[in-house]
């Protein structure tokens, strides 16, 4: 390895790459749309528009409503008049969810019976609706148990005392704040977007170009001009890592807790996984548009087997075999175990070593790959 | 032929593309210091072989010897020595002239005081040295050649491949393009050079001539004229010399005819009689007579063409 070569292939990538200001732009500003966009874009099912036929119209019914409007996953915008009205606004996607309070429910609850109240929902979003049912199941279990209560109280009857009490504790994201989780898996993501998308042009582009034979015919060794290219691409990787990272602690509020200097040396790791890949598809690619293409086919499964969406053990099994191949699903396992769990090397080895073999993996398939087409 | 002079040796050199050959068995030798002309119609076999020769593309068989090192089995040695321009852009539009010359540098082992030693030097000998900050894609076309020919020059190789390095170039720049390759010759690099221009031919001390794939001539200029393989040429000045070429071309004993500037050329095959062609053109009315000339070299040139 020669690393003046090495140095003065970086040199020209680093000037080529910073004289091409629209790259540039897209490059530093693409992170931050998508961080933002995600961040917001993942906050949880809450204040869903519902609208209200209300029967009753009596203290005790708008006592519901309240506790409702208070669970904060509804926000009663509409009142509907007639069944009718609650179908057509749901039907119109105007509201998500309906509540119907039968015109006996405070009559009933004075006679001590039980009143039944309708939620529906739009199921459509099967997960969203699954959090608006639970939520109102808790609303009404919540007053049910008020109720009982406030019954007992009156008729001076000791409260039970029997009766289990779970503790829950939600550990490293107390909050239960979606962007916890999803700010550190977007920063991964975005990080193999860049890496594969930036570094899938600096063979395939000098081919185009025909500045590749003359590349072919200088002394450069196949290594020292895959590193040379991808040494200057891994400053921008760093320049964004920073900026998503401020992003979240400063904008979203989500702390690093484990250490930044290995969570900055795992994204070295990773870099070489996603830059070799890269660059090994412009070793294959005999155009651009061919390259878009390769690059396209593996990283979209890539996003949806490695866990960033959908956890890896829920998959099927053939799916998880699948994802054993997908370093993304390594480095997301880093980077929220560093960022939210603020584990460290001792729990993260196993991961960091798998990706650096992979990493050393595909930049070796792609120095013998260019190899190959000098001969 | 195998002198220690020699600085290319070629012997049955092949490259085949799937069932295509495209260099069919070549041998050559060629002596330091020389100017060789590798001429031809474009698909002839100019670039690939050129290519074999700096161990860009493999030989399917055959081989060849640069500077003494085998191609096939150690291009990079070949590579560490020679310097080549190829065909297609060489140059980054995005990178200025000082640029590309201290990349070329940096590529060949110099740093620092050397690297701008180098760019200085090489800047002021291709005649760039008031144009070093500009960025290669804001250059014209002639000026972009004589830049990469610096960038193929500056490491000082013993051999330089140019392959077409004057296309689409206008006259005046190719004229200095080929003051700056001469100058280079005489200081003792050989040049291999393609071209399909023939004035540029005639810069060089020995010519090949390259068709479908195989050498069919090769010698100086000056012997490619005096080939034993055609016969006399004329030159016919007729007004009607378009209308001619429908006369002259059938015939059996013309090898090759084709208009130049205003007059018809006319080659016989070797061994043919002008009487023939001078009775032919009365028969057909023409009043002109042929008047014997040296062959140009593109008369030899579509001559040894169609004679092979």
């Amino acid at each position: 390895m020669n690393w003046r070569r090495v140095w003065t292939i970086a040199v020209k990538e680093y000037r080529q790459f910073f004289r091409d200001h629209r790259t540039v732009a897209a490059t530093m500003l693409m992170p931050l749309v998508q961080v933002v966009l995600y961040g917001y874009l993942s906050s949880e099912v809450r204040h869903q528009p519902t609208i209200v036929w209300d029967n009753s119209h009596t203290a005790q019914s708008r006592d519901l409503l309240r506790a409702f409007v208070n669970s904060s996953y509804f926000s009663l915008d509409y009142y509907a008049h007639e069944m009718r009205d609650v179908v057509r606004y749901i039907d119109g996607g105007r509201a998500l969810a309906g509540i119907v309070i039968p015109p006996d429910y405070a009559t009933l609850l004075d006679e001590k019976k039980r009143p039944e109240v309708m939620v529906a929902v739009d199921a459509s979003d099967a997960t969203a609706a699954q959090t608006a049912l639970s939520a109102a199941q808790a609303v009404g279990t919540d007053a049910t148990r008020r109720m009982t209560v406030r019954a007992l109280r009156l008729a001076g009857e000791p409260l039970p005392s029997v009766g289990v009490d779970v503790r829950t504790r939600a550990w490293y994201n107390p909050g239960l704040r979606q962007e916890v989780f999803i700010v550190p898996g977007v920063l991964a993501l975005v990080m193999q977007f860049t890496m594969t998308f930036l570094s899938m042009s600096t063979i395939v582009r000098e081919r185009e170009l025909g500045t590749l034979e003359q590349l072919i015919v200088s002394p450069i060794t196949s290594g020292e001009l895959m590193l040379g290219k991808m040494i200057p691409l891994m400053t921008v990787g760093y320049i964004n890592v920073t900026t998503i990272l401020l992003l979240a602690v400063f904008w979203f509020g989500v702390p690093v807790a484990g250490s930044v200097a290995l969570l900055y040396a795992t994204v070295l790791v990773f870099f070489f996984a996603t830059l070799g890949m890269g660059t090994l598809v412009s070793t294959v690619a005999k155009t651009y548009i061919q390259a878009v293409q390769l690059i396209q086919f593996l990283l979209l499964p890539s996003m949806l087997l490695s866990g960033f969406i959908f956890p890896v053990e829920s998959m099927p099994r053939p799916l998880q075999l699948i994802s054993y191949f997908i370093p993304l699903r390594y480095f997301l396992t880093i980077v929220r175990g560093i960022i939210i769990k603020g584990v460290g090397i001792d729990y993260l080895w196993q991961q960091i070593l798998i990706l650096l073999a992979f990493g050393l993996a595909v930049f070796a398939a792609a120095v013998l790959r260019f190899r190959k087409r000098i001969a | 032929m195998n002198s220690a002079r020699t600085t290319v040796r070629a012997q049955g050199l092949t490259r085949r593309f799937g069932d295509f050959v495209a260099v069919n068995d070549v041998s050559f030798a060629i002596e330091a210091g020389e100017i060789w002309g590798f001429l031809g119609p474009n698909g002839a076999g100019k670039s690939t072989t050129l290519r074999m020769l700096c161990g860009v593309l493999a030989p399917s068989s055959g081989r060849a010897e640069v500077l003494g090192y085998d191609v096939a089995r150690d291009p990079e040695s070949v590579k560490l020595r020679i310097g080549y321009m190829s065909q297609g852009s060489s140059l980054w539009d995005d990178l200025t002239v000082e640029e590309h010359l201290a990349f070329y540098a940096g590529m060949f082992g110099m740093d620092g005081p050397a690297q701008r030693a180098a760019v200085d030097e090489w800047s002021a000998r291709v005649g760039l040295a008031d144009r070093r900050k500009e960025l290669a894609g804001s250059l014209p076309g002639g000026i972009r050649k004589r830049l990469a020919l610096g960038c193929t020059l500056l490491h000082r190789p013993k051999i330089l491949f140019l392959d077409e390095p004057t296309a689409g170039v206008d006259p005046v720049s190719r004229r200095e393009f080929w003051d700056l390759i001469a100058g280079f010759a005489e200081e003792g690099t050989t040049v291999m050079v393609s071209t399909h221009y023939m004035d540029e031919a005639e810069h060089c001390k020995v010519l090949a001539l390259i068709y479908g794939g195989r050498i069919i001539a090769r010698a100086s200029p000056d012997e490619l004229k005096r080939s034993p393989a055609i016969g006399p040429t004329v030159r016919i000045d007729s007004p009607e010399s378009v209308a001619l070429i429908d006369v002259v071309e059938p015939l059996p004993y013309v090898l090759a005819c084709a208009l130049q500037r205003s007059s018809l050329h006319v080659t016989l095959r070797r061994g043919q009689d002008l009487e023939q062609l001078r009775k032919a053109l009365a028969a057909a009315g023409c009043s002109a007579t042929p008047v014997a000339i040296t062959p140009s070299l593109e008369d030899v040139f579509a001559s040894l063409v169609n004679a092979a």
